[in-house]
């Protein structure tokens, strides 16, 4: 179940559009849902819908479309890197496989402790800061190669043995 | 590895993004340099909202986000004795590689954006508008969620603005990560709370848009002009430019340059002036080709683009397209076959799988491109790419299918020895990079 103070922000995403164009939130719930959850289970979808009065099938088919949702847990910290042309002119690509060096995963893939979900991500918009990568879709590092990318990834995987970052498993809203 | 650079700096004539320093972003700083003067202006005088789309047309400003459409032809589309609500949409949903001005209007400046839309509401009779802003900044669509919520607090947006009688309500909307919101309508089907998929043209979204209402759908920078336009004139404005090419533009310059970064220009200016800006080509190496519009823009060699100028005549007549104001540089050590192979990938990767030649041509490129890459090249892919090409542009719903062909046709033309060296000798003329 969402906590109160998820159902209170998917409430003021609802009051920006029209009085019967309640699905318009959609996007936005499954967001705060999943920032909350830390992946979209079907629990989670079914719960969105009944918030906004649609089918779940509606509901799963945005959460299937767009590609910042996830429908499986993720680590505690997803990080997407952009590899697309004008990144990888300027260090994305390498940066990218620097991750996979280091973290011992490919994209798509979670470290076993846990900690991170690696993903490859496609143009974010932010070129000229390149090499870019996203934090659990919030937080954008930019010019993170070379050393200033190790340091993410030790100050991340010391977070994550806080307990910080997504929420895992059990914790996901099943 | 670019590095950040220590002060904003988007060269001596710029316009919209001038004086900026990325501190100076709340209400009270735009008000400041002049800010909301428009349409104070406006709405005090009651100017008719035909003339304020008027002074948009002789303005000559075009549509920013790719497809150059003058904006002023654009807002005279839209129904004025409809009885109904009626839209007015910011596309802020950047995501064509090489692609990154809105996000600094909208972080630097997003007061400017949100006076261009009440201004646009206003000549086009619009009482609700929305700003979809791309998944990925979420940061920057914080900002714009806080500006706002300044607007609102001034009496700027909302209800009876300036105790004119005039309504506007404007909201943002936070994308999650799909290129192909970027096209319009796709943008509207996601917006109404639906998978982005395009819908089919005719009705265009000025009879039947948002919800099934007239909706004029503009770009970021585009709405941003607007302001300056209405307080200087729409001559003044085409004046910074060109005929048929008004205003400055900024270019988002990435890639193979010192200074990787927004630079904005008067439409007009020399490609050699705006790589100069840039620092010019990294390492002090040979410039080899440029996307000179974002990546769905056909690639021209070094030759043709250091004899061209930047504004939408001058590009269309070398052969390639202005389109997002995105320049990629690529220098003499890059491969071609390997930087199109990215870029194909891209393609397939976004393609929203609606259309059969789009959905699957956008792979079937991706496969061969890459086999090429990859040393499993064949003599006859270098014609059947074109030729899928072919069979897919025009045959599309949207533009996604001839943003996926363009690239591949006009790498092949002009780069067509470096395919064929791949082929012949299983590797690249140059050393392997990415």
């Amino acid at each position: 179940m969402l906590s109160a103070d998820a159902r209170a922000r998917i409430d003021r995403e609802i009051a920006k559009y029209p009085a019967d164009q309640r699905q318009s939130a959609v996007m936005s719930a499954l967001a705060i849902a999943q920032r909350e959850q830390g992946w979209l289970s079907t629990a989670a979808i079914d719960e969105v819908a009944s918030i906004l009065g649609m089918p779940p099938v509606a509901v799963y088919e945005v959460a299937t479309f767009y590609a910042m949702y996830d429908l499986k847990p993720t680590g505690r910290f997803k990080l997407t890197v952009c590899t697309n042309l004008p990144c990888a002119l300027s260090g994305g690509a390498a940066a990218a496989e620097h991750l996979k060096a280091r973290l011992g995963v490919d994209f798509g893939e979670t470290t076993p402790d846990g900690r991170f979900t690696l993903r490859e991500g496609e143009c974010m918009g932010a070129c000229g800061d390149a090499p870019v990568l996203l934090v659990n879709n919030l937080r954008m590092e930019s010019w993170a190669g070379g050393e200033k990318l190790d340091r993410l990834v030790d100050e991340l995987a010391a977070a994550a043995d806080r307990g910080e970052g997504a929420p895992r498993g059990g914790e996901g809203g099943r | 590895m670019n590095a950040p650079r220590e002060f904003l700096d988007f060269g001596p004539d710029a316009v919209l993004l001038a004086g900026l320093n990325g501190d100076n972003w709340r209400l009270a700083d735009y008000v400041k340099r002049g800010g909301y003067e428009a349409l104070a202006k406006i709405l005090s005088a009651k100017v008719p909202p035909a003339a304020v789309v008027a002074e948009v047309k002789k303005s000559a400003l075009r549509g920013r986000g790719g497809a150059g459409f003058p904006t002023g032809l654009k807002w005279s589309f839209m129904p004025q004795q409809y009885a109904g609500d009626k839209y007015v949409v910011c596309n802020s949903d950047e995501g064509e590689p090489g692609t990154f001005k809105d996000r600094d209007i909208l972080r630097y400046n997003p007061h400017s954006l949100i006076e261009g839309m009440a201004i646009a509401a206003y000549a086009m009779g619009c009482a609700r508008g929305y700003n979809y802003i791309h998944g990925e900044i979420w940061d920057v669509y914080e900002r714009c969620e806080e500006a706002v919520a300044e607007a609102y607090a001034a009496g700027f947006l909302g209800k009876d603005i300036l105790g004119s009688g005039f309504d506007f309500q404007l909201h943002n909307h936070h994308g999650f990560g799909a290129y192909i919101c970027g096209e319009e309508t796709a943008l509207l089907e996601s917006l109404e709370g639906k998978k982005g998929q395009p819908r089919f043209k005719p009705p265009f979204p000025a009879s039947y848009g948002l919800y099934g209402r007239p909706t004029t759908i503009n770009n970021t920078e585009t709405f941003a002009s607007v302001p300056w336009i209405v307080r200087h004139g729409g001559e003044w404005f085409l004046n910074l430019g060109r005929p048929n090419n008004g205003g400055t533009k900024i270019f988002s310059v990435s890639g193979d340059v010192e200074r990787p970064g927004n630079y904005e220009v008067r439409l007009g200016t020399p490609f050699a002036r705006l790589l100069e800006m840039a620092g010019g080509v990294r390492g002090g190496r040979r410039l080899k080709a440029v996307i000179p519009g974002g990546s769905s823009a056909p690639v021209l060699p070094a030759a043709i683009m250091m004899a061209t100028d930047m504004d939408y005549d001058s590009i269309a007549k070398a052969g390639s397209m202005l389109g997002s104001g995105a320049v990629i540089v690529m220098d003499e050590t890059r491969c071609m076959v390997k930087s199109l192979c990215r870029l194909s990938y891209f393609y397939y990767e976004e393609s929203c799988g609606q259309c059969t030649p789009c959905r699957e041509g956008t792979g079937w490129l991706w496969r061969m491109v890459d086999r090429i890459e990859n040393g499993e090249g064949r003599q006859e892919d270098l014609d059947l790419l074109n030729s899928v090409s072919d069979n897919i542009m025009g045959r599309t719903i949207c533009a996604l299918g001839d943003a996926a062909a363009m690239p591949v046709k006009s790498f092949v033309k002009h780069f067509r020895d470096e395919f064929q060296h791949h082929i012949d000798h299983k590797r690249c003329v140059v050393a392997p990079y990415l």
